[in-house]
């Protein structure tokens, strides 16, 4: 009797535990209104949080030379030099809201770029309003990173069209019917990106016959699989990170699970590629591909400063949206002719035909770019480009 | 009582339509393939526990620091298995200097400041590792012979999975041998008693306490190299998970007891996997499972499957 009742107090301990998730929501501090950068200062600050270490690391890691490669050719604004101070946000959502408070109080950030994963923008995204700073998104690519926030902005597209361009390559192009989805489910962009894949799927006449789930920092994916092997899909859309990717593929050939691999921005990572053999044959979805038409002279300049830094790599997607989101915040700065936060912002809302790297730049009434996605395979160890789909 | 709770689990999803014969055999052959890899783990863990009393919690960060160390000699050009070897050294290295620099200055002091001090040895080795090696995962090699699928029966499964059973097989009977047919085995039962007594008996406590630690670190190094193979990416914090869940195999096989921690590894291993598979929308929470259990086995019966009550030493 003792221990069913001791059974019962742990049950419902740990229940409420499982029921609301590990991921933990994160509230951002109430900070009380301070004046916001340093209009005055002899300096333009632009502050960048990004994931430098952590699971997203990667893609943060490379955004920030992008940002480093722009900040390198554009230095100066308005006659003022241009400080960056980069703080690492940890792959972690409260990390995140520290670290522009961190940017707004201790270095006096006129303007903030980042970040890398939509979970990490959104966290940060009460804090800026409040303390109003404008923010540039690299490649967070969730709509509610800029809905209902005046003062997030972002050069990338969003996920309702990446999730409908993957729907539509999936259906129009590779003729596949049955779609199964492998789904982090404690991260909004992935959640994100497989729903609006559904949403764009089903509208087409498509099935989706599986839907599967895991959680960060998972590593084994072979009893989700197993049951997505059972629904015999066509192609399998897995909207993680690269390493995720990885072993999800990997897992899934040694169960003798042929089935195509799509996946989302995240993928387009050269360390991906170091998986070899393992991932040949995933398509993802990206932002920029050297040999897409519609480009511009700036990314004529941006792979000529890339390839003079770096000589054997090839740049990527965040490269180039580490780089233009830092050149939009240059050019909001130089058309507001100040260093005040609020002009700064009112000049980013009116962004319109900026020649950035990853192509013309119009923001929309919410902030976000409206810009064409590009379709990509991994063949012989290397991104190839496939196709371009506009938006509509 | 507590393992009747756990099988009832079974009973439900048994009368699921989509639980065929076939879907189960496949999922069963992940959870052994898994759970063979907790098993390796957690021998090394419970038999660092059973001769000294101490919970190592830096042994699953030393799965990290052979995967690493596996990694890099590839990276430069060392022939896998002589990196495989060489890394199994380096690590029995390190835990052997760990147990001298954080262990055994406080030998003699209340039991809970070791395992604090286990705790931070751990946090040390892990922030290291997120300095030197930076938090990015990586890719690693992995050999032919262990990147086969081998169907058989209708199942198809990872090459793999039958070395790494193999692997825990050898290692758990070379183990067993040791400590009970060889003098330093001997000598190893003797400290689990007393240290004092074992002293007096000739016993060079220090050596076999360094001894202790190589064996049990070699160990882990094994468990982090299978474990890179199976899962072919490495990151700093990547034995952090692999050992608080091989922790709870160990309990739940009876702490102590080498034998108790390879069926409490395979429980664990194939309990995660038809948790997922019977209930696809508690996948979030495959964690959650290891800890229900160990909080079920510390309620229930604290001393495990195959442990035995024993006395506390003095």
């Amino acid at each position: 009797m003792k221990k069913l009742m001791v059974l019962f107090v742990v049950m419902a301990m740990v229940l409420p535990m499982a029921l609301t998730g590990c991921g933990g929501t994160t509230t951002a501090p109430e900070e009380a209104q301070a004046p916001a950068g340093n209009p005055e200062g002899d300096t333009i600050v632009i502050g960048v949080f990004e994931p430098m270490t952590g699971d997203a690391a990667q893609g943060g890691q490379l955004t920030v030379e992008g940002i480093e490669l722009a900040h390198e050719l554009y230095g100066e604004v308005n006659g003022k030099e241009i400080e960056l101070k980069v703080v690492d946000n940890k792959s972690d959502q409260a990390e995140a809201t520290t670290a522009v408070a961190r940017l707004i109080d201790k270095e006096k950030a006129n303007v903030i770029v980042g970040s890398y994963g939509s979970s990490y923008s959104m966290a940060a995204g009460e804090t800026l309003k409040n303390q109003g700073v404008p923010a540039i998104g690299c490649s967070p690519t969730n709509p509610l990173v800029t809905k209902d926030n005046d003062y997030y902005f972002r050069g990338c597209f969003i996920d309702p069209f990446q999730g409908t361009v993957l729907a539509n390559y999936a259906i129009d192009d590779k003729n596949f019917k049955k779609a199964a989805l492998l789904v982090n489910k404690g991260n909004a962009y992935s959640v994100g990106l497989a729903n609006y894949f559904k949403k764009a799927f089903e509208a087409k006449g498509g099935e989706i016959v599986a839907e599967q789930q895991y959680q960060k920092g998972d590593q084994d994916y072979t009893a989700q699989l197993n049951t997505i092997k059972q629904a015999n899909p066509d192609v399998i859309i897995l909207p993680g990170e690269y390493a995720e990717m990885a072993l999800g593929v990997d897992q899934a050939r040694k169960m003798g699970l042929e089935v195509p691999f799509f996946g989302g921005d995240t993928v387009d990572v050269d360390k991906f590629l170091d998986y070899g053999d393992l991932v040949e044959g995933v398509t993802i979805s990206s932002h920029f591909d050297p040999a897409q038409p519609e480009l511009t002279d700036e990314t004529a300049k941006f792979m000529e400063a890339f390839e003079a830094k770096y000589p054997d790599r090839t740049p990527g997607a965040f490269h180039a949206l580490g780089y233009d989101a830092y050149l939009l915040a240059v050019d909001a700065i130089e058309r507001a002719g100040s260093a005040d936060s609020d002009k700064i912002r009112d000049a980013l809302a009116e962004t319109n035909g900026f020649e950035g790297a990853t192509g013309v730049i119009t923001l929309d009434e919410n902030g976000d770019a409206t810009k064409p996605a590009v379709i990509r395979e991994v063949k012989d160890s290397e991104f190839k480009y496939v196709a371009t789909v506009q938006p509509e | 009582m507590g393992r009747g709770k756990l099988f009832c689990l079974y009973d439900i999803g048994l009368g699921d339509e989509k639980m065929t014969i076939n879907f189960f055999m496949e999922n069963l052959a992940n959870g052994v393939s898994l759970g063979s890899l907790y098993a390796l783990i957690a021998i090394g863990y419970t038999m660092v526990y059973g001769i000294l009393r101490l919970i190592n919690f830096a042994h699953g960060d030393l799965l990290m620091v052979a995967a690493y160390a596996v990694f890099f000699m590839i990276a430069a050009m060392v022939p896998w298995w002589i990196a495989a070897i060489l890394a199994v050294v380096i690590t029995a290295i390190v835990g052997v200097l760990i147990e001298k620099a954080a262990y055994r200055p406080l030998r003699n002091s209340p039991r809970i400041s070791v395992l604090i001090s286990a705790i931070g040895v751990s946090f040390l080795i892990e922030n290291l590792g997120l300095v030197v090696f930076s938090g990015v995962p990586r890719a690693v090699y992995r050999p032919e012979i262990f990147d086969k699928s081998v169907s058989m029966g209708g199942i198809t499964t990872s090459s793999l999975t039958f070395y790494i059973i193999g692997a825990t097989v050898i290692l758990l009977l070379a183990l067993v041998y040791l400590l009970n047919k060889t003098k330093t085995g001997m000598a190893m039962r003797a400290l689990a008693i007393s240290f004092d007594t074992a002293s007096l008996m000739a016993i060079n406590v220090n050596r076999i306490v360094s001894f202790t630690f190589a064996i049990g670190s070699s160990l882990a190094a094994f468990g982090g190299i299978m474990w890179a193979l199976k899962y072919p990416q490495i990151n700093p914090l990547m034995g952090v998970f692999p050992g608080l869940k091989c922790f709870v195999a160990a309990v739940l096989g009876g702490i102590g007891n080498v034998t108790g921690a390879v069926i409490g590894g395979f429980i664990l291993g194939i309990v995660e996997i038809m948790a997922i598979a019977i209930f696809p929308s508690l996948a979030g929470y495959r964690d959650a499972f290891a800890f229900i259990i160990l909080i079920l086995i510390l309620l229930f019966k604290p001393t495990g499957i195959m442990g035995e009550k024993m006395t506390e030493k003095v």
